[in-house]
């Protein structure tokens, strides 16, 4: 086995699909959650300022979902064929979630009828809470186990893709991402509609407080793999930690009106809650949930080893462009959203 | 129906209704690029106008791309996960790039491109669509190498055996430039373009028969009556190269396309006609020798026929006549676009192009013609490798996921055909309202307070 700084080829590819899933959570969650809190926010001025806010930069965010998927498929493939194969009804519901929120934003501004609005303004939150439910759905699924044969092929029931942990995990996905979200916007606001959100965001911290206490008993009870590494490896015990300090961060931030703290930190609660699951499941990619040695993992999944060099060395060459025109163009659009300036509407 | 059908249907279905917007927005993002480039080198406000009721249109078509795109990339793991980890060591690569170099590209810059007006200067706009335009050919670039690895399998090699055979990457590069990669980049790309021109000729015909918005009309449709000549001019050459490498490297497609059944001395070029599997005979208008011709310079050179090839191993009786049709009118497109072009660059150099409104009235329902060749063409590829999924390796029965329920795929074709009929007819109606509103908008011509844009040349003009 080849090993670069005492890594192995697939554990940096299980790092880069890490960072490139946490990427899209934290960039396309602020989207998904401004999209979730939509509707509560109650003046059509407020509501077209809030989807000012999200419709340049939401296209870029969701890319990373695209070179996610593209770095499984690619660097793990057999991982990519049963979980998508496994979670059929999960994923086809996200991409029609995903579809529907890309339409919702581009069609609610471009006619003036309250009807037409109202009925985007619908279909736009539930199309977010949908997406940040499937996405928590399908990682819960992951971390719980799925049944599958030494093929790879599902082998389980589609109701046991909605047990209580997944459940519980699309639920915490929401709540994180209407936080994650409310911060966001309120970066982007100001007046009546920026003290709204101020309080908003404290409810939804307490909401997320709420669904991450859940989300640990839940954890402990269903997922005893985890408790097991904790205590082999005390250390880890870092990330919840840091998890449970920045959440406690984003309150006082925000009393403190540093906005662009608080979402710092709610982007870092966002990837230490990744990184977590990441240790947890490591080397181990899906679990299956009848047979521990039927287990998809980073060796027994991955491409050949030409393959991950090759695309280690495209993901050198395009890491810095794409952060490059990132940064380019959220640097372009800084600053307050208003009403009237996209030509677009 | 099984699950095997109903999957082959909805992929089918899926990525024939979203390859309707990305050769659009290839196309028309040159097309921006001239407009833009136009507006930069004379500063007439007619091109700004012009350039800035384009990105509009734009916008739209690649949302709808990028929305009814995503799924294409999941779609081969939900439902063809044999198949997946059979390919994923070559096609993932593919993807991959597609992902990190094209579509982050281009969607990142979009943002600038529709929202950026007045927050970047004159020539960071023109960079960004620049960028876009790039951005949106190279994604073709990694698509149809990834596609063109299954219909030509080059620089792998196949590990372990019956359910766990997977094919490896030996050779990055002969991988990328496999036999077909290349004449097929080289005859989407052009496909895309014409789509993108045809888009563009179609609506401005339209208002200079509506009599509306003339300058700005008479103009755009000059730029794309330019490339569109040039685009389908080239075809020709491309199309004519894409045949030769089918014929050396599928012949058992080639035969198809030409319902070409017995292996004799000379093969004959339909114009149009029908073939019947079971009398294993075409019948229509034809040039007797034409396709030997074509293929190697000589009437009477053979051509290997589909009877040469076994039952199991060549596209069934009603592909045949499937992709017999489709390969035709997908040739009958070409010929159409070239001789509307041509005709258009006559009258243009007798100085009567806007003269003739029955001529501008073709020209407004020109761009249902690239859009056919797009889908046709592609049927024929498609069916035509029928019954291999890769080439020569795999059969598309093998691919299927194997724990594939019958309902969830009938659940899922149905929602995916309400989604996407919904999703058309808005598309439909978002494109007539842009169209019937036209360019010019009194709001987007004012330059607002703190607008990066009080460049000199839009003050001087």
């Amino acid at each position: 086995m080849e090993k670069f700084a005492g890594l192995d080829l697939q554990t940096y590819w299980f790092l880069i699909l890490g960072g490139l899933f946490s990427a899209y959570a934290i960039l396309d969650g602020f989207d998904l959650g401004a999209g979730a809190l939509h509707l509560f926010l109650k003046k059509e001025e407020s509501r077209r300022i809030a989807m000012n806010a999200v419709g340049p930069v939401f296209d870029g965010n969701e890319v990373w979902l695209v070179m996610g998927g593209g770095a499984l498929f690619a660097g793990f493939p057999v991982a990519y064929a049963t979980a998508l194969s496994a979670m059929y009804i999960p994923f086809i519901f996200l991409f029609v979630g995903l579809i529907w929120r890309t339409v919702a934003i581009e069609f609610r501004n471009k006619e003036s009828m309250p009807w037409w609005r109202k009925t985007w303004d619908i279909v736009y939150t539930f199309s977010s809470i949908s997406i940040a439910f499937t996405l928590g759905l399908i990682l819960g699924n992951v971390v719980y186990g799925m049944s599958f044969n030494s093929e790879g092929d599902f082998t389980g029931n589609f109701y046991d893709l909605f047990n209580p942990y997944a459940l519980i995990t699309g639920l915490t996905a929401v709540a994180l991402f209407m936080m994650h979200g409310a911060v966001y916007l309120s970066l982007k606001t100001e007046g009546r509609l920026f003290t709204k959100l101020v309080i908003m965001i404290r409810r939804f911290v307490l909401f997320f407080i709420l669904t991450f206490i859940m989300q640990a008993i839940a954890t402990i009870v269903f997922i005893p793999y985890i408790a097991e590494r904790f205590k082999k490896y005390p250390w880890i015990f870092i990330f919840p930690l840091i998890t449970v300090l920045s959440i406690a961060n984003i309150p006082r931030l925000v009393w403190k009106k540093k906005y662009g703290l608080a979402f710092f930190f709610s982007s870092v609660t966002i990837a230490s809650m990744f990184s977590l699951v990441a240790l947890a499941l490591y080397p181990n990619l899906l679990i299956c949930s009848v047979a521990s040695m039927h287990n998809i993992n980073i060796y027994n999944a991955a491409s050949s080893t030409t393959t991950l060099k090759t695309l280690l060395l495209i993901a050198c060459i395009a890491t810095p462009l794409v952060l490059t025109y990132t940064v380019f163009v959220f640097f372009t659009f800084k600053g307050k959203a208003k009403l009237d300036e996209h030509p677009g509407d | 129906m099984n699950a095997e059908i109903l999957s082959r249907i909805q992929f089918a279905f899926t990525i024939a209704f979203h390859y309707i917007y990305p050769p659009l927005s290839i196309g028309l993002g040159v097309m921006l690029v001239l407009m833009e480039g136009m507006y930069l080198k004379t500063g007439k406000k007619v091109y700004e106008i012009m350039t800035r009721f384009w990105i509009k249109i734009f916008a739209l078509i690649f949302g709808i791309g990028v929305a009814t795109g995503i799924i294409m990339e999941f779609e081969f793991g939900t439902n063809w996960a044999v198949y997946s980890k059979y390919v994923g060591d070559v096609f993932g690569s593919a993807l991959a790039s597609e992902g990190l170099f094209a579509f982050a590209l281009e969607s990142g810059f979009l943002g600038i491109l529709i929202f950026g007006w007045n927050r970047v200067n004159a020539k960071v706009h023109f960079f960004a669509t620049i960028m876009v335009a790039f951005g949106a050919i190279f994604s073709a670039v990694w698509i149809v190498i990834a596609n063109s690895w299954q219909q030509t399998p080059a620089g792998f090699h196949i590990v372990g055996d019956g359910l766990h055979a997977r094919a490896e990457i030996t050779d990055f590069w002969a991988m990328v430039f496999n036999p077909s990669s290349m004449t097929r980049l080289i005859h989407v790309l052009i496909a895309a373009f014409l789509s993108g021109a045809f888009l563009v000729l179609s609506v401005h015909a339209y208002y200079i028969v509506k009599n509306k918005f003339i300058d700005l009309a008479t103009r755009g449709f000059k730029i794309a009556l330019v490339f569109a000549t040039i685009a389908s001019l080239l075809q020709l050459w491309s199309g004519d190269s894409s045949a030769k490498k089918v014929a050396a490297y599928q012949p058992a497609k080639l035969a198809a396309f030409e319902g070409h059944y017995d292996s004799a001395s000379k093969a004959d070029m339909y114009v149009f006609g029908i073939t019947d599997p079971k009398k294993q005979t075409s019948f229509g208008i034809k040039f007797p020798g034409g396709l030997s011709f074509l293929l190697y310079g000589n009437f009477n050179a053979p051509v290997k026929g589909i009877n040469a090839f076994k039952k199991e191993d060549r596209p069934g009786d009603h592909a045949i006549k499937f992709v017999f049709q489709t390969y035709h009118i997908m040739i009958v497109c070409g010929i159409l676009m070239i001789a509307l072009s041509l005709y258009g660059c006559f009258l243009w150099w007798r100085g009567k192009l806007f003269n003739r409104k029955w001529v501008m009235a073709i020209f407004c329902f020109s761009v249902f013609i690239p859009q056919i060749g797009n889908q046709v063409g592609w049927y024929s590829a498609e069916v035509g490798r029928q019954p291999w999924l890769v080439y020569g390796l795999l059969k598309t029965s093998e691919g299927l996921t194997r724990s594939l329920k019958e309902g969830q795929v009938l659940f899922s074709l149905i929602l995916f055909t309400l989604v996407y009929l919904m999703l058309f007819l808005l598309f439909i109606y978002m494109m007539n309202k842009h169209i019937k509103h036209g360019p010019a908008d009194e709001k987007n011509n004012m330059i607002p307070p703190g607008s990066k844009r009080n460049n000199p040349i839009i003050e001087n003009s």
